[in-house]
């Protein structure tokens, strides 16, 4: 058992609901009259709603991507509160920083692998109140010891009196917020580790969750729009003529950034949209190519950049005969499949917005910035979210509703972007290099140096962050070097490039990882060694990570000898608390290679909800089979060259190979998981395609490096 | 002029203008959002609906096209196989975002109508067209299989 700090007791909040029941939510702090106002509707600033009719709401500050936050998070609750998380209620959670912040990413935000991690504690604390005060108002009732009360699924039991959570939510609320509150163990849990299906799957199958595209308001009208060719352009002159003849057209409105129309419908909407003659003005990215980009970032290449991590001295070594290497990762869209899209009604009074957001705080400052409003008039309603990937951290569509719907006071007006306006306005991956250098000496590595130059995401979206040149969303697969070597200088210079670039899932780990893992191979190489064996060698002082490569080895059926035609490929790295390791194998088919199996190993800490730990792994190398095999986003004077999943392509079925899954390691905590199975896939199956074809690729895609994959 | 179309076994009059994509006459004129859009030009199939039982593309299949025939989407999809690939997407846990998924069980559906116990090339060749960012690929087929199974199948 673990009792908690009391700190966290100032945390929680206990109230009545109006009518009946206990509520038990967040301490509002500061008490505005906005936050006053929120807290009145009852709702808002809570986490669990306990009411007579023994209906249990939980309100999920974490937006649901698919990561299966709704599901976890509501059987953290759950197993505190000791109820069945499959007669919990998810209601999703509006905007409200103050109450619903991220510790681990400082704002209201949905990534970075953090969500179980920083719920971990405050919501189970939530539950386990609840709990408490409800035995409280048992014991009370039936005047006998709180110690002789229990507990399960539901009720709270004393001999053969049993009283339901919705019978004693009322007398609850006027119990005392506990003194002290014990969490379970981990042999105490009964929901956390089991595998009950997601909360939002069967609705999933069934066509009926109701994602950000699918809002329907009364009275709503549709905006289509035609974008800047050029992300940063703007429209000069609108013809607009041919589209307002169109019947059931409302309004042509340019916002600057792009023009749009306004319909009774979405097609009529689109058609009109497509009939504008926009003269546009291209904006300072006009003479942005791929060319120029790699250029720019190979001319920063000789600045010192940022040190991000430091042991030893690399200078002596290095000055001796050192491997070297430049090892590049290429621009890729979210493709998110749920195109970008936002409802928005405007009147005079404040702003509704439903959006499919990872980041309601954002959302509603970006509908203030626009509109002029106060953030405490701004509504945020965040759906489903249709893919998130980083996409969904960004703000511009919301900014585009605002502003079309603007133009139609009181009236809810709904933009949906193309496929074409998606995969050209996305917020890129960032194009990176990567100059590599290490010594190998008596079969061991005894310097490594790596420099990341890249342009910065956080500089452009959290510019405050980024301070004395380090984005430290930038040195993520640089600060957590695993290996145990004496000399290693680990840089990331920041260069930018004219290209909008976005956290794109897994960061910046993804982009190290592979310059990182692709490289050891290199030295194992010239150290005459297994890639396996030589890394397990330096893991010596990171059992966790070492057992995770040992046991990836060992479910993969991993050979130095493999028979001619096979080879496999090794990558390991510790990203988001988890240890990960992953071995891809694959196959020569007469000059392609396919890929037979990719086995992953991954000590997570405690896993809340095993098959969805599983799933997001799963996904998780599928995103990563984006960035090896061929996707990849390229630009000729300021435009991106791809328009849709034909010349962008994303993995299919048939490109996927059989994805092994284990989990090893005890620790008492959740490690993340959303990301941690992408970074490395790029690496693994590089390496193995070196192994198979002795052909080293050192840029992504892979396919562009002479390999073709079957 | 209202058109009548034979949807989920119903006949249904729509207002739209016949160039209209059965996508969007689908989800706005009939509010049964259901059906995804995702790609507008046939290449990822998160729009799919049974056009006389054909697994079809909504997003690029005119109201102009339909005729007489019979429409059916994922709020409307049932009998047997559909139940039975429901119950699959269920009992695998296949969906995570879930944005393809009505899709995938549109496409997974008329599948294992004409072909109840497929091969894996033959899975292979009736899903591909439907891409899943999340990457449930593997257990799309796993649940195939499965309902393939529940049918009375050997897979």
């Amino acid at each position: 058992m673990s009792a908690l700090p009391v700190t966290r007791r100032e945390f929680l909040k206990v109230s009545a609901v109006a009518g009946g029941g206990l509520m038990i939510g967040i301490n509002l702090g500061v008490t505005s009259t906005a936050e006053a106002a929120a807290a009145a509707t009852g709702l808002e600033n809570a986490w669990i709603k306990i009411t007579p009719d023994d209906k249990i709401t939980f309100v999920c500050h974490r937006n649901e991507m698919g990561q299966d936050v709704h599901t976890s998070l509501a059987m953290m609750l759950a197993d505190e509160l000791g109820v069945d998380p499959r007669k919990v209620t998810i209601v999703q959670a509006g905007s409200n920083p103050k109450l619903y912040i991220n510790k681990l990413l400082g704002g209201q935000i949905t990534g970075g692998s953090t969500s179980i991690r920083d719920a971990w504690e405050p919501v189970r604390m939530a539950g386990a109140s609840a709990r408490m005060m409800l035995v409280g108002a048992a014991a009370t009732e039936w005047k006998v010891p709180v110690t002789e009360c229990k507990a399960e699924n539901g009720m709270i039991v004393h001999g053969t009196k049993k009283l339901s959570y919705g019978k004693l939510s009322t007398a609850a609320a006027k119990q005392p917020l506990p003194g002290s509150v014990i969490l379970h163990s981990k042999s105490q849990m009964t929901v956390i580790g089991t595998n009950i299906q997601r909360l939002d799957g069967a609705d999933k199958s069934r066509g009926k969750t109701v994602f950000g595209i699918d809002v329907k308001q009364p009275g709503m009208l549709y905006a289509a729009m035609q974008h800047s060719p050029v992300i940063g352009g703007k429209a000069v002159s609108v013809d607009s003529a041919s589209a307002e003849k169109m019947a059931g057209v409302k309004k042509v409105v340019n916002i600057g950034d792009g023009v749009a129309v306004i319909a009774d419908h979405y097609w009529t909407a689109r058609k009109a949209a497509d009939s504008l003659r926009v003269t546009w003005d291209d904006g300072p990215s006009a003479k942005v190519d791929t060319a120029s980009v790699w250029a720019t970032l190979d001319k920063a290449k000789d600045r010192p950049g940022f040190v991000a991590g430091k042991v030893g001295d690399v200078s002596g070594p290095l000055a001796s005969g050192a491997v070297e290497a430049t090892y590049s990762c290429q621009m890729l869209s979210h493709a998110t499949l749920e195109p970008q899209n936002c409802t928005a009604r405007v009147t005079k009074d404040g702003i509704d917005i439903w959006a499919p957001t990872q980041f309601p705080q954002g959302a509603e400052g970006t509908a203030a910035a626009v509109s002029g409003m106060k953030a405490e008039q701004i509504r945020i309603h965040p759906q489903f979210i249709g893919g998130g990937f980083g996409r969904k951290l960004e703000n511009d569509f919301i900014a585009q509703a605002v502003a079309i719907a603007k133009a139609v006071p009181g009236v809810p007006v709904k933009l949906t972007w193309t496929r074409p306006e998606d995969m050209s306005h996305d917020f890129y991956r960032p194009p990176s290099l990567h100059v590599m250098k290490g010594v190998v000496k008596d079969g061991k590595v005894v310097a490594f140096a790596s420099k990341m130059v890249s342009p910065s995401v956080t500089a452009r979206a959290f510019p405050s962050v980024v301070k004395d040149g380090n984005d430290p969303f930038m040195t993520e697969g640089l600060v957590n070097f695993t290996y145990d070597v004496p000399n290693v200088e680990l840089r990331s210079v920041i260069e930018e490039v004219g290209v909008r670039v976005g956290y794109w899932r897994s960061v910046s780990n993804a982009l190290n990882a592979f310059a990182t893992e692709g490289f050891m191979d290199e030295l194992a190489l010239s150290a005459k060694q297994d890639p396996l064996a030589f890394r397990l060698a330096m893991l010596n002082r990171m059992p966790a990570q070492k057992s995770a490569l040992q046991t990836a080895a060992d479910l993969s059926g991993y050979t130095a000898t493999p028979i001619k035609g096979r080879a496999f490929g090794v990558a390991s790295m510790e990203c988001y608390d988890t240890h990960c390791a992953m071995i891809c194998e694959v196959s020569d088919q007469g000059g392609k290679v396919k890929l037979e199996k990719i086995t992953v190993v991954a000590d997570a800490g405690l896993i809340v909800h095993p098959d969805q730990a599983t799933a997001q792994l799963e996904g998780g190398i599928v995103t990563g089979l984006i960035s090896a095999l061929r996707s990849k986003i390229t630009f000729k004077n300021g435009r991106v060259e791809q328009s849709n999943f034909h010349d962008f392509q994303l993995p299919r079925m048939t490109d996927v190979p059989p994805i092994q899954v284990a989990f090893i390691g005890n620790r008492d905590k959740p490690g993340g998981l959303g990301e941690v199975g992408v970074p490395l896939v790029a690496p693994c199956v590089a390496n193995a395609v070196f192994n198979l074809t002795g052909k080293r690729i050192r840029a992504l895609p892979l396919e562009d490096g002479g390999v073709t994959f079957a | 002029m209202p058109t009548t179309i034979n949807l989920n076994g119903k006949a249904v009059s729509v207002d739209a203008s016949p160039d209209t994509p059965m996508l969007w006459v689908l989800r706005d004129h009939l509010g049964m959002t259901g059906t995804k859009f995702g790609c507008g030009a046939s290449l990822c199939g998160a729009c799919t609906v049974h056009v006389d039982g054909v697994p079809t593309r909504s997003c690029v299949t005119p109201l102009s096209a339909i005729g007489n025939k019979k429409v059916t989407t994922i709020e409307g999809v049932s009998g047997k196989v559909a139940g039975a690939v429901q119950a699959a997407w269920d009992k695998v846990q296949v969906p995570q975002c879930g944005y393809c998924q009505s899709g995938q069980v549109m496409a997974a559906t008329a599948l294992l109508t004409k072909t109840p116990n497929p091969t894996d090339a033959q899975i292979d060749e009736a899903m591909s067209g439907n891409i899943c960012r999340c990457g449930t690929y593997g257990r799309v087929r796993a649940a195939i299989k499965d309902a393939s199974k529940s049918l009375g199948g050997k897979a």
